[in-house]
């Protein structure tokens, strides 16, 4: 069977939180719990006037990646409510041609 | 999850789904965001986006995600409570009825009307954002007949002034940036054109959310290929992605903007054919500009000249692409003393570049205003000689302010006169936490309330204001609980008009239309007579879209597609049909002849912060750092959410941000406590060490208030112990009383052990 896909576009992730906030709403987790959490580099200059800065969640051992929903023909909880429209779900292959497309500051998580 | 088109809500009796527009509360700006509530056994389980809604296509902020949590949360107030006033500061709270309530309103108004001989000695106090902004005008005016309301902030400095500014230079409302907000296809609608760069003024929009605009459609115009230009003292995350950031000095917008322009109209870059045709006061504001070269222009704001000269051609020529270019300010431009001149100026840069109304360009609304001109239209509720007699009258005419507010900064005074020479008596606080989040000196806020007969507040959980000062508290509902119509920007440039559906009960909770409704049912029925429930009210306020309320409610959310750029040319600008702008001159008023009647000022100048180097070295000897306050947190909403475990597990504790040179300076490091203080206040946050801050200034957070400690006097949930608004001085405003400088005031700082412990 082939495996999934999370793709983060984190050239736009502006790190509002909607994503881990879905995913605990989806999965029902306790406050000590992530589905999907999200992490920083920091701000530093590169230099003068070019900084860089940037937001990235990351799937947890509890992303059930919505099957529920996806099944039903939804998307994922996260991919859905991100503000950014910067996360996509599906086949690796299919995601993997998509952050070709998409270019700088992708990344993959193999679901 | 979605719902039928024609349709707001599916399922069985105690298992459903409701699609709905979300204002508030808690605090937002109304943006209509779409939600799907799915309600089962009687209780709120889940929260949605709704992918059919047009401004949020299914996206949805944690403010949203998080309203089970807060709409549950144990320390919510779900029924109306009083308390003796003798009692202020202590938890003896005592459930009531509504009507037992409403008996005690009534009583104490009749009371205090009588004492002081008018109608003014009941005082409404509004807070920001929430829907509570359409009614607490009409509390007062058309319920307690009284002239006395405002926002209690200083210099009035929230959305209203640019309101104002782009009444008088425009005719219109304050002009947003164009989304494609107006068109029922939006982005996808042929006349629409993307910005070719956007300029960020002033604020976080993404953070913020402000005045109904949805922050990430920023991002959905970056990716169509719009780029950023940040104007801001701090790098925020757009500033990363940004072609230009111009890291401007606090409060020296205007100079910037002054500069810009200079640069624009000596390097030729305006248009012609617009000034020539629909521009008023050019050749004055050439002059005036050539002030500001950018040469000076770099010493005041210390952004490097050559910056400002590449941001403005960027401005003024998009690249020569042919598209136009647009600008979003934030609060930021209000809360300084130059708040009237930035804002001229900023407007000017808009108008002189052709950027009015045009794709791609800052655009104007159809001139429907619903509820948001209804609301001030009520003071003719109120006699002449109240109106005469209001708050602040000297500083405000009535016919200068476009919100019809009392001036904010003259109320303190007021509240401090002996009892036999105050004419206010009673408070009502509509979702507004004085004591935390809005006035200038809070600290002495609290004891002038302190002197009052009776007051009352609206609120959703026990605040440091209702515990402190309040003898009634009224719960109100949130965006689940009732229902409402959302209006975007207020109602003066309403791009879509939703439909707040409710989708259940919960305690005793009313919304402030149901408040003011039936308040005013009792105090002054002539004023509601037409009207036998809200929907009835509700029909009323949007009978110019043809639908009722309950047809909006299956409708969701209309957009108005029968709308045009360049409404100048067609007629559409002005009441009477004619084809210009709704000005004295039929132009835009570069030179305003009413600010000079007011002011003695007609064009945008630069003046520096009261509490800056230049105006008081002396303070700024004594208190050598830059304070700016204010930015925005996911988190939060100005005092709210603090009590959210989710949202307290992300932001903890108030920041102050801090350059790692000027940290090392002071002895400090990630995670310290440090006070902040100066000769009028002081505040204790913990301290963020970052390089997106210049070393010489701090920002700190605001609103801060510890609803986990005792609320019983004299702590009020630490309602001091963070807070920043405790720094600046009452009245330290700009021309024509508008402005204040929250973002540009002096402090030093300490190292502390922590919250309590020096």
């Amino acid at each position: 069977m082939s495996r999934n896909a999370l793709l983060i576009n984190y050239q736009y992730c502006s790190g509002c939180h909607s994503c881990e906030f879905a995913c605990r709403n989806h999965l029902g987790l306790s406050k000590e719990q992530w589905g999907i959490k999200l992490t920083e580099v920091e701000p530093f200059e590169v230099e003068p006037g070019v900084w860089n800065w940037d937001y990235v969640p990351v799937p947890t051992k509890l992303c059930d990646q919505c099957l529920e929903r996806v099944q039903a023909g939804e998307k994922p909880s996260c991919v859905k409510h991100c503000q950014s429209f910067c996360m996509e779900y599906g086949p690796v292959a299919d995601m993997a041609a998509r952050a070709e497309e998409l270019g700088d500051k992708t990344a993959l998580f193999i679901l | 999850m979605q719902i039928p088109e024609g349709e707001y809500r599916v399922g069985t009796d105690d298992d459903y789904y409701v699609r709905t527009n979300v204002w508030s509360a808690p605090g937002c700006h109304g943006a209509a965001c779409g939600a799907i509530l799915h309600v089962k056994d009687g209780k709120l389980v889940d929260i949605e986006g709704d992918e059919s809604n047009p401004i949020t296509n299914g996206r949805l902020c944690i403010k949203c995600l998080g309203i089970p949590e807060y709409q549950y949360h144990p320390d919510r107030i779900l029924y109306p409570m009083k308390r003796d006033p003798k009692d202020r500061g202590k938890n003896t709270w005592e459930r009531i009825t509504w009507d037992e309530a409403y008996d005690l309103i009534e009583e104490n108004y009749y009371k205090v009307r009588e004492k002081s001989g008018t109608n003014n000695a009941v005082l409404t106090l509004g807070g920001t954002g929430r829907e509570a902004t359409m009614f607490y005008p009409v509390i007062s005016f058309a319920d307690f007949r009284s002239a006395n309301v405002a926002a209690p902030i200083s210099g009035d400095s929230c959305y209203g002034p640019r309101c104002m500014i782009a009444s008088y230079m425009f005719g219109t409302g304050y002009p947003e940036v164009d989304s494609g907000m107006f068109f029922n296809k939006k982005y996808d609608d042929p006349r629409f054109e993307r910005s070719e760069y956007m300029i960020i003024w002033g604020s976080n929009p993404l953070v913020s959310n402000p005045a109904g605009y949805f922050g990430h459609q920023i991002i959905d115009m970056m990716k169509m290929g719009t780029k950023i230009i940040v104007v801001d003292p701090q790098i925020t995350w757009l500033g990363s992605r940004a072609e230009y950031v111009l890291q401007l000095r606090p409060g020296t917008d205007a100079a910037l903007a002054l500069g810009m322009l200079n640069v624009i109209i000596n390097e030729d870059l305006y248009d012609h054919d617009f000034v020539e045709k629909w521009c008023y006061g050019f050749d004055e504001l050439s002059e005036r500009v050539s002030e500001y070269p950018v040469e000076r222009v770099e010493e005041i704001t210390q952004v490097p000249a050559e910056l400002i000269r590449k941001a403005a051609r960027a401005y003024a020529t998009a690249d020569g692409t042919g598209r136009n270019c647009s600008i979003f300010m934030g609060v930021a431009m209000e809360m300084q003393v130059d708040c009237v001149s930035d804002i001229q100026a900023v407007l000017s840069l808009i108008a002189i570049c052709g950027n009015l109304d045009v794709p791609g360009g800052n655009v104007v609304g159809p001139r429907a205003s619903f509820t948001g001109a209804w609301r001030y239209e009520q003071i003719k509720w109120v006699s002449e000689e109240d109106k005469k007699g209001r708050i602040g009258e000297e500083r405000e005419p009535i016919e200068r302010n476009a919100l019809s507010n009392v001036q904010s900064d003259a109320i303190l005074p007021e509240l401090e006169l002996p009892d036999d020479e105050r004419t206010v008596r009673m408070i009502w606080f509509n979702s507004c936490n004085a004591l935390v989040c809005m006035p200038a000196e809070p600290q002495r806020w609290i004891e002038a309330c302190k002197k009052m007969d009776f007051n009352v507040v609206q609120d959703l959980f026990l605040t440091p204001t209702a515990m402190a000062l309040c003898d009634l508290f009224l719960p109100v509902a949130t965006f689940p609980e009732h229902d409402g119509i959302v209006q975007i920007h207020y109602g003066r440039h309403t791009p879509y008009l939703g439909a707040e559906v409710k989708a259940l009960d919960y305690g005793e909770t009313k919304s402030d239309l149901q408040v003011t409704f039936e308040l005013g049912k009792r105090l002054n029925p002539e004023a509601w007579a037409q009207f036998e429930t809200i929907e009835d009210f509700m029909d009323d306020q949007i009978a110019p879209t043809g639908l009722t309320f309950d047809e909006l409610r299956h409708e969701g959310i209309l957009s108005f597609d029968g709308w045009n750029y360049k409404k100048y040319e067609t007629g559409e600008m002005r009441a009477d049909g004619q084809v210009g702008f709704d000005t004295i001159t039929g132009m835009v008023e570069l030179y305003s002849m009413h600010f000079e009647q007011w002011c003695g000022e007609p064009l945008p100048k630069h003046e520096p912060s009261p509490f800056s180097e230049e105006a008081n070295p002396e303070m700024a000897a004594k208190y050598p750092i830059i304070l700016t306050t204010g930015g925005r947190k996911w988190t939060q909403f100005h005092s709210e959410w603090h009590q959210v475990e989710s949202m307290r597990q992300i932001d903890p504790w108030p920041v102050l941000t801090i350059n790692p040179e000027t940290a090392a300076e002071y002895g400090l490091s990630e995670k310290d406590w440090a006070e902040v203080y100066n000769d009028t206040g002081k505040a204790r946050l913990k301290v963020h060490v970052s390089t997106v801050i210049k070393p010489g200034m701090v920002h700190a957070t605001h609103g801060w208030w510890f609803p986990e400690q005792d609320g019983e006097a004299p702590n009020y949930f630490g309602a001091f112990k963070s807070n920043i608004n405790t720094l600046l001085p009452n009245d330290s405003i700009g021309r024509m009383y508008k402005g204040a400088p929250y973002k540009s005031n002096l402090c030093n700082i300490r190292r502390v052990r922590s919250l309590d412990e020096d």
